[in-house]
């Protein structure tokens, strides 16, 4: 240990954001899957959105600032309840659950972990996430 | 859907090669406005060299390949680790294995298929696994 404080406080484990409503938009789908290069014809009309969809829902976390330029995408995990359509109205709620650091070949990694959940208009649970986040 | 048993290779999914702009649509359609994916001078100023594809788009491939074998309606979950980066004209390959046919309480079978996406080196540059229900026989 060198003493430094760790660039990701480990004291912000446990913030959560204030609920964020999405409406999942036709447009929005159509445009992520042809983003994605991906003619699944159910992506294509705006009906249903693809799996990887819910990483448009941004949910600010209060006192999370990262250096955005050295922020490296670790890992990602999604489960789901049911897919997500056109016209859900998901409310996002996301949390710090984790902070670490490691020392790699090039130096120090700061790692953070959250979790987000999205419920559908009547509160059932739509999906969940998991991201890392690695700042070098 | 096709029959699924534990040690199957799936069909790979070849896609095109990653371009500027796929990635600039990419960013406007994910909201991820970072710019080591977009802008040169960004990725030079922290040592990228060039930009670097989103992870995320390397997962979206992933969840393609997913969804064409199971029915966007039978994924249950899709997990990744990003290793290796993704450059500008890299054509990335999804592939997979079943590892396990899981009975569940709900008495819906599922597969638990290993994946990943491999670029023209044959680097494994995202890895992970997924769980897609299988329709009822």
């Amino acid at each position: 240990m060198d003493g430094a404080a760790p660039l990701i406080d480990p004291a912000l484990i446990g913030v959560t954001s204030a609920p964020t409503t999405i409406e999942v938009e036709r447009g929005a789908i159509r445009k992520f899957a042809e983003a994605l290069g991906d003619p699944n014809p159910a992506f294509r009309s705006g009906d249903v959105a693809p799996p990887t969809f819910p990483t448009t829902f941004r949910v600010d976390l209060p006192g999370v600032d990262l250096p955005r330029a050295r922020v490296l995408h670790g890992g990602e995990e999604y489960v789901y309840e049911r897919p997500i359509k056109a016209g859900d109205r998901i409310t996002c709620v996301r949390q710090v659950t984790d902070t670490f650091v490691k020392q790699g070949s090039s130096g120090t990694l700061n790692f953070l972990v959250t979790e987000q959940e999205g419920r559908d208009a009547e509160g059932k649970l739509v999906y969940r996430s998991r991201s890392t986040v690695i700042v070098r | 859907m096709q029959i699924l048993k534990a040690g199957d290779n799936l069909q790979p999914l070849v896609k095109d090669p990653v371009t500027k702009v796929q990635l600039l649509k990419y960013a406007g359609a994910s909201g991820d406005y970072n710019l080591i994916h977009t802008d040169v001078e960004t990725a030079r100023s922290v040592g990228l060299g060039d930009v670097i594809a989103h992870g995320m788009l390397s997962m979206g491939f992933l969840g393609q390949f997913v969804s064409d074998l199971a029915g966007p309606e039978n994924v249950r979950r899709l997990t990744v680790r990003f290793g290796a980066q993704v450059r500008l004209g890299d054509v990335l390959t999804c592939q997979g294995v079943v590892k396990e046919i899981v009975a569940t309480a709900d008495r819906r079978s599922r597969a638990l298929v290993e994946i990943w996406a491999e670029n023209g080196k044959g680097e494994r540059v995202t890895t992970g696994e997924a769980e897609v229900y299988l329709p009822d026989p």
